[in-house]
């Protein structure tokens, strides 16, 4: 492991948008996760926690500053070694599942762990298969995505972020579009996989509740962190 | 690529309808692509071969003319302008000298693929009091039938018997019928030096041109020599028939001047034929060209909607570390797909619609041999069909492809 188990390093980040007229969406903004973290991102609509994200998930590329992952400074890196990051490294939750319809649900979680190609498509079977029992989705492995209910569907698309054991798992308001009771077991799911699994959390939320049981609550105004919030 | 190509299949499978549409528009242009080729140089072959089969590639003979030098110009040369031309042309058979000597060089050159003799005699055939004009070309029967298809205008006989009798003549099928004569029967032969003879018909032919039916015989050249009367080494055309027909004209020179004869090549003597093939030829490709680009347009315009309808499907693809040359192979796979399955069932397609063609009665006066339509099934238009069709879904796939591996995934997600 990298030192001090930082896993995710982000120095001095800013961006702009130019269109039609410039407007600074980050400025210098400066965070750190640590291994086993669950850590949530809050603030006002516009205050550019969404766009810290993608700019984390080394997607969105257009920034100064650096983002270190995993001790791997990603800033100028080209697109395909960010793909590898992204694909062994992070796992993705947004507020929609993006699950492919045309697949199962076995097959959905097992596309990134075949991109990966560390293992077998046997063993990223058997891997998925884990992954969707620790979910209590198992029995639904066969079926088409578009069979399930909206909470399932973010149990699967978790699943899928799961099933590479990435570092980290960034989600953008993972429990938007769900009701409280699904919320509450995305949230259990969460901290299962902080506490047990050793994995990194950095959600983004406007859920206060959800952000308060969280290890650690980031909150941000205008381009900036106000709070790192209390290890 | 295993799973970029398991990725392409199941979407195509979810598009399965407009997959098939798109594939479909290139299996219609590549069966129309093969069998118009097919079909077309199938005609061309029919139609060159009416001429090109039967016509030497160089032809040596000896033409009767009159003398390039008159004695005035001995007299005086260079003085003036001389209006007298009084010498006629000599007293000359117009046979080839040395005839026996020059096939037996040209058989040894190695340009050469055969070399068969000729004697062409303008004869009378005697039919109660009227006299018909004809020609009686004494040939090399078995090398008639080896090089120039003798077999396919002989509607009617053996070449084995005409080779074997002395006394035996094919007539041509016009003449024939002028005569009322059939196979077997005697017809009377008379010279242009009066020399009468007795010929056994051996085989009626046809050679699609009812003006050379009328008047053109063959014979064994041992028959015809006999009849004229003249020496077994009497000649009076040599026809070469080379490896590499492009190099007729510059033989024929070559051979004019090395043997002081008239050489006259195939491309000279039918010059029309190469024009014809070439641009049916090039009709034939534009048309199956054509139709492979409308489909190229077909699949471009379906991977553009596919596209459309998978931005989500791309964004979550690159999110989990699909980069964007994965998603370029993946709509480029989707492309060739439809490409490869379409072309392969054009190709099947188009084989099958050229048996129909072949299988169309096709009669005509011209070609004895011909019952149907003919149809050329040369695997090179199976090549280029399905090289063209390739080359023309990766271009269609190609833009569509660029243009989904360029999808920023952060502008889908955060749009939702």
């Amino acid at each position: 492991m990298s030192t001090n188990d930082l896993v995710l390093d982000v120095r001095k980040v800013s961006k702009s948008f130019h269109d039609p007229v410039t407007v600074p969406v980050l400025k210098e903004v400066s965070l750190d996760v640590k291994r086993g973290e669950f850590v949530s991102i809050t603030g006002k609509s516009g205050c550019g926690k969404s766009t810290l994200l993608y700019i984390l998930s080394t997607m969105d590329t257009d920034y100064t500053g650096d983002v270190v992952i995993d001790g791997e400074s990603t800033h100028g890196l080209d697109g395909h070694r960010l793909a590898e990051i992204r694909n062994a490294k992070i796992g993705f939750v947004f507020q929609f599942h993006y699950l492919l319809p045309e697949f199962s649900v076995l097959k959905n979680v097992m596309l990134p762990g075949l991109k990966l190609g560390r293992h077998s498509a046997e063993e990223v079977e058997h891997r998925a298969m884990e992954r969707l029992r620790e979910l209590g989705m198992e029995a639904h492995a066969l079926k088409g995505a578009n069979q399930l209910s909206g909470g399932e569907k973010q149990r699967v698309a978790i699943a899928r972020a799961l099933v590479n054991d990435p570092l980290i798992i960034m989600g953008d308001e993972p429990t938007g579009n769900l009701d409280s009771r699904n919320s509450a077991i995305v949230f259990d799911i969460f901290k299962h996989i902080a506490s047990v699994h050793r994995q990194s959390l950095l959600v983004v939320t406007h859920d206060t509740d959800f952000a308060a049981r969280t290890d650690r609550n980031i909150t941000m105004d205008d381009g900036r962190i106000m709070d790192h919030g209390h290890r | 690529m295993k799973l970029l190509l398991s990725i392409a299949t199941t979407l195509l499978r979810a598009k399965l309808r407009q997959s098939i549409v798109a594939a479909v528009g290139v299996t219609f242009s590549i069966t129309m692509f093969v069998a118009l080729l097919g079909f077309m140089n199938g005609l061309n072959g029919l139609l060159d071969g009416l001429i090109l089969n039967r016509t030497p590639h160089v032809r040596l003979y000896n033409e009767m003319k009159a003398s390039p030098v008159q004695p005035i110009d001995l007299a005086q040369p260079d003085l003036a302008h001389h209006f007298i031309r009084s010498v006629k042309p000599k007293d000359e058979l117009p046979r080839l000298r040395n005839a026996i000597a020059i096939m037996d060089v040209l058989a040894s050159d190695p340009r050469v693929l055969a070399v068969s003799p000729r004697l062409v005699a303008q004869v009378f055939f005697n039919v109660g009091t009227v006299d018909l004009n004809a020609q009686v070309s004494g040939i090399d029967v078995m090398k008639e039938v080896q090089y120039y298809r003798f077999n396919d205008y002989l509607v009617q006989g053996d070449p084995r018997d005409l080779a074997a009798g002395n006394n035996t003549i094919v007539l041509g099928k016009g003449l024939a019928d002028m005569m009322g004569a059939s196979l077997g029967s005697a017809v009377q032969v008379t010279t242009a030096t009066g020399d009468r003879s007795m010929l056994r018909v051996a085989g009626i032919f046809q050679s699609g041109l009812a003006d050379i039916d009328k008047v053109q015989c063959y014979a064994n050249i041992k028959t015809v020599q006999k009849l004229l009367a003249r020496p077994g080494s009497y000649l009076t055309d040599i026809n070469v028939k080379l490896k590499d027909l492009t190099q007729a004209p510059a033989m024929a020179k070559e051979l004019a001047v090395r043997f002081g004869v008239d050489a006259l090549d195939i491309q000279t003597a039918n010059a029309q034929f190469e024009t014809g093939s070439d641009v049916r030829n090039i009709i034939s490709y534009a048309v199956g060209i054509v139709l492979l680009i409308v489909a190229g347009f077909g699949i471009y315009n379906i991977l553009n909607m596919m596209i459309y309808e998978k931005l989500d499907a791309i964004a979550i693809l690159k999110a989990t570390g699909f980069s964007g040359s994965d998603v370029r192979r993946i709509f480029l796979a989707l492309s060739l797909i439809i490409g490869i399955t379409g072309g392969a069932a054009g190709l099947l397609f188009g084989f099958v619609l050229q048996r129909l063609i072949d299988s169309i009665p096709f009669v005509t006066a011209a070609l004895p041999s011909i019952t149907t339509f003919p149809v050329d099934y040369n695997p090179k238009y199976y090549v280029i069909a399905v090289s063209f069709a390739l080359l023309t879904t990766w271009i269609a796939g190609w833009f569509p492809a660029r243009k989904a591996s360029q999808v920023d995934p952060v502008e889908i997600i955060r749009g939702k």
